[in-house]
């Protein structure tokens, strides 16, 4: 695999290896001249057309995320190795065992001028917590009691937690929970705290942002910030080579390879933040048999996926989530294809000659491409996959219920996140079915144990038992890939839904 | 038969084929895998968070009664709101709807012109070498499909020598037009050379006829025989292809506003059905339902006209 970024892979190193936040200029070309202040600039994002909604809880797609992200502030955000960051909060601390939480507010103010109050947030948080609505962050929210948290004075808040709970700061930086003024409805001229304000709105077309010259942060470099939608990668890219966007957000790896030596945009790749797997079903036949996951895991031929599917964008995985994240257990050693002990193990699982359907969908890019190239390497190991495409729009609750190997891709989130939603005998869309108890049990000694070392220890156990038996069959991650204009500089390189993704306000056009 | 009468049996024959048109799309959206609460809850499809949002949109109501309701709704003149953002459908409408009539209208004022003096000047030159390479071009053109026309002319023209804008993205086309240019061409190959063909094949019959002989036995001018008597003939068949060619533009449109990124009605289309929305996507269809009723009532109320044999016999 071929690494034509090799500044983007080493620096990524660096802030895992160092735990080093990304900070200040991480543009792939070293700038001449400090960053200008003044410009719009145009960004082109998928999108799900005029049903659009401005509700920062309610963001699902990249651009509503973008957005959200550019309008608001969460209480924290992840950094590159999905390590919470304070954002709204200047800082969090536990009670000895974890199941009280003082957060301190920095001073922030919304875009009328009002102060960010603990009153804001505690309504926030209320809002998602609704029981008549459906907000996505309200699982991960759902261990605070907020009866029993309270408002200390205007800038602190004390959440008292239903268990103890030493990743609390993942809630606080979990997807769209982010902070409006108190008792806000209308969304149709958000007023947040974030680094732009809000302007305009078209549903479909357009989003017209500007600067918030007071933000906590430092004010940004861009005048103005446009988000226009266009679903087809084609049309970003093109509307990126006529320069009618400066920014063009998840572009094909095809494409980045056939643009990147032109000259005429620049391409960034975001590692590690498209996680490519294959979901085995553990609590029905035929992967209820922990020898037939195994040499499914064997006959894999992980560099062929990569290559062929992410077209080299990307790199080969371990059967785990989340490389490079807080916990990862990297001691594990990669597995590699080995045909002869899959067919063994296919023999002693009574698998010969196993035929089995794999659900897969035009639900993500690559899905339909990955399950035809693993069906071509399941065969070399006597077994049949026969690939079934089916709906996209309906794919991820049908393979959650049926069927028993399904395409499957995750974007980035802490490995605690990870475990919870997908994981426990009680999560809810544990897509492989892995329900047992001695894992639960894991998971909530690792989210009880207030000692780093020993609840990464924990973790790595954890680890050790999906590698070795898991449903995940996890073969890549995906880079994200993001092409600009050569006028752009600024735009930093983080896993997608990280507080570094698509975030422009340190952005700036030369 | 009078025109008046004629008109009034259609337009009461277009309102039941609306119906039908609205009952079959209700049962296809509904046929289709999952609904609007799955649809939204993506990749995140926790079971309870599903059955709250399909709560909370009215998806737990029985079919015919969410069917009821919207009609009953549509009677009034009320066209709903969206399931998933709860903006009132006629909003969607309004502002989907006068980029896709610039884009269809366009091609429509360029379509008649080109398409009849196209037809008339080959037929006029039947059998000769114009009409032939004209003829290949047509055929050749005609098979090709709207989006693979699409790729190659943003490909060439927009990308590559960069004299056009490839999409339409965070462009108002009224602003800037030059972002119509390749939509329009794209929309308009195909029809143009259905419509050219039928014109030359119609006005060549036409001029094969014992009244063009006999009219050009009186001794008549040779234009005044073709474009006077020949030629109205020759449209009555034109005039109905025209009408099918808006209801091919309708389609049309979807593939082009895709490709474009022109946010029309055929984008906020394709959306709704992603989204399983069903009273944009039942919006949508009650407004394309009535267009093609409308202007195929239209067309074959001036083929009446033109030609009243071909008019009162379909």
């Amino acid at each position: 695999m071929s690494d034509p970024f090799p500044t983007l892979r080493r620096r990524g190193f660096l802030a895992l290896a160092g735990g080093l936040a990304l900070a200040g200029c991480a543009s792939n070309t070293p700038a001449a001249s400090g960053p200008r202040t003044g410009g719009r600039l145009r960004a082109a994002f998928a999108g799900g057309g005029a049903k659009e909604v401005l509700d920062p809880h309610m963001a699902s797609l990249f651009v509503e995320a973008a957005r959200s992200k550019a309008l608001y502030d969460k209480l924290a955000d992840f950094g590159a190795d999905l390590t919470p960051v304070p954002r709204l909060a200047e800082k969090w601390e536990p009670n000895a065992d974890a199941s009280v939480w003082r957060v301190t507010l920095r001073q922030a103010a919304f875009h009328d001028g009002r102060p960010v109050r603990a009153a804001d947030v505690l309504a926030s948080y209320a809002r998602i917590l609704d029981p008549k609505r459906a907000f996505r962050a309200k699982a991960s929210l759902a261990v605070i009691d907020l009866k029993a948290s309270r408002a200390v004075d205007d800038r602190t808040i004390e959440f008292t937690l239903s268990r103890p709970y030493v990743e609390f700061p993942n809630v606080l930086a979990t997807f769209s929970a982010y902070i409006i003024p108190e008792s806000t409805e209308d969304f149709t001229k958000p007023v947040g705290s974030g680094p732009f304000s809000f302007v305009s709105f078209a549903p479909g077309r357009s989003t017209l942002l500007k600067r918030h010259p007071d933000h906590w942060e430092g004010a940004a470099h861009l005048d103005e910030l446009e988000f226009v939608l266009a679903n087809e990668k084609s049309a970003r890219v093109n509307a990126l080579l006529a320069g009618q966007v400066e920014y063009a957000h998840d572009l094909s790896p095809v494409t980045a390879r056939a643009h990147e030596a032109g000259g005429r945009v620049k391409i960034l790749r975001s590692p590690n933040s498209g996680i490519q797997a294959f979901a085995m079903k553990v609590d029905r036949p035929p992967f209820d048999n922990r020898d037939l996951r195994e040499a499914m895991f064997l006959l894999a031929d992980r560099p062929q996926l990569v290559e062929s599917v992410l077209s080299g964008s990307g790199q080969v995985a371990n059967d785990l989530y989340g490389k490079g994240y807080l916990h990862y257990a990297d001691d594990i050693p990669q597995r590699t294809r080995d045909l002869d002990k899959a067919r063994f193990l296919v023999k002693r699982a009574g698998a010969e000659g196993l035929k089995v359907t794999l659900n897969t969908s035009e639900a993500a890019t690559g899905f339909v491409e990955a399950a035809t190239v693993f069906a071509e390497q399941a065969k070399q190991a006597g077994i049949t996959i026969e690939v079934a495409v089916g709906d996209k729009d309906t794919f991820w609750a049908d393979t959650l219920k049926n069927g028993s190997l399904s395409s499957f891709r995750s974007g980035a989130m802490p490995i605690e996140s990870h475990v919870s939603q997908r994981l426990l005998s009680k999560s809810t869309t544990n897509v492989t079915k892995w329900a047992r108890p001695e894992f639960d049990a894991l998971y909530d000694k690792a989210v009880s144990t207030v000692d780093e070392k020993a609840r990464d220890a924990v973790y790595r156990e954890m680890q050790r038992t999906l590698h070795a038996e898991g449903g995940y069959l996890v073969w890549g991650f995906a880079d994200w890939v993001i092409g600009t204009t050569t006028a752009v500089d600024g735009v930093l390189t983080a896993p997608a839904n990280s507080l570094d993704w698509a975030r422009f306000d340190r952005v700036w056009l030369r | 038969m009078s025109l008046g009468r004629y008109a009034c049996r259609r337009l009461l024959l277009g309102l039941v084929q609306v119906l039908a048109v609205l009952v079959a799309v209700f049962l296809l959206v509904e046929a289709l895998p999952g609904d609007a609460a799955v649809a939204l809850a993506g990749d995140n499809p926790d079971p309870a968070r599903v059955a709250a949002i399909r709560a909370a949109m009215g998806l737990d109501q029985p079919l015919v009664t969410r069917f009821g309701e919207w009609l009953h709704a549509l009677v009034r003149g009320d066209l709903g709101e969206s399931l998933v953002s709860g903006r009132p459908v006629a909003d969607f409408l309004a502002d989907g709807l006068p980029t896709t009539l610039l884009l269809a209208g366009l091609t429509m004022l360029l379509l008649v012109p080109s398409s009849v003096v196209l037809g008339v000047f080959v037929a006029r030159r039947a059998g000769g070498r114009v009409d032939r390479v004209v003829t290949a071009l047509t055929i050749g053109l005609h098979a090709v499909p709207e989006f693979a026309l699409a790729i190659v002319l943003v490909a060439l023209f927009g990308v590559e020598l960069g004299w056009l804008p490839p999409t339409a993205l965070g462009a108002d086309p009224l602003a800037d037009p030059a972002v119509l240019v390749l939509p329009v061409i794209v929309l308009l190959a195909r029809p143009l050379c259905a419509v050219t063909r039928l014109v030359r094949a119609a006005m060549v019959d036409a001029l094969a006829s014992d009244y063009v002989r006999h009219a050009r036995r009186l001794g008549l001018s040779r234009a005044r025989v073709d474009y006077a008597h020949a030629l109205p003939n020759a449209l009555a068949p034109a005039v109905q292809q025209l009408a099918r060619t808006t209801d091919w533009l309708l389609g049309g449109v979807i593939v082009v506003e895709a490709v474009f990124v022109i946010p029309g009605l055929g984008t906020s289309l394709v959306d709704a059905v992603a989204g399983r929305d069903m009273p944009v996507v039942q919006g949508l269809a009650v407004l394309f339902g009535v267009t093609t009723v409308l202007v195929n009532l239209l067309a074959d109320v001036v083929a009446f006209r033109l030609a009243p044999r071909a008019g009162s016999a379909a």
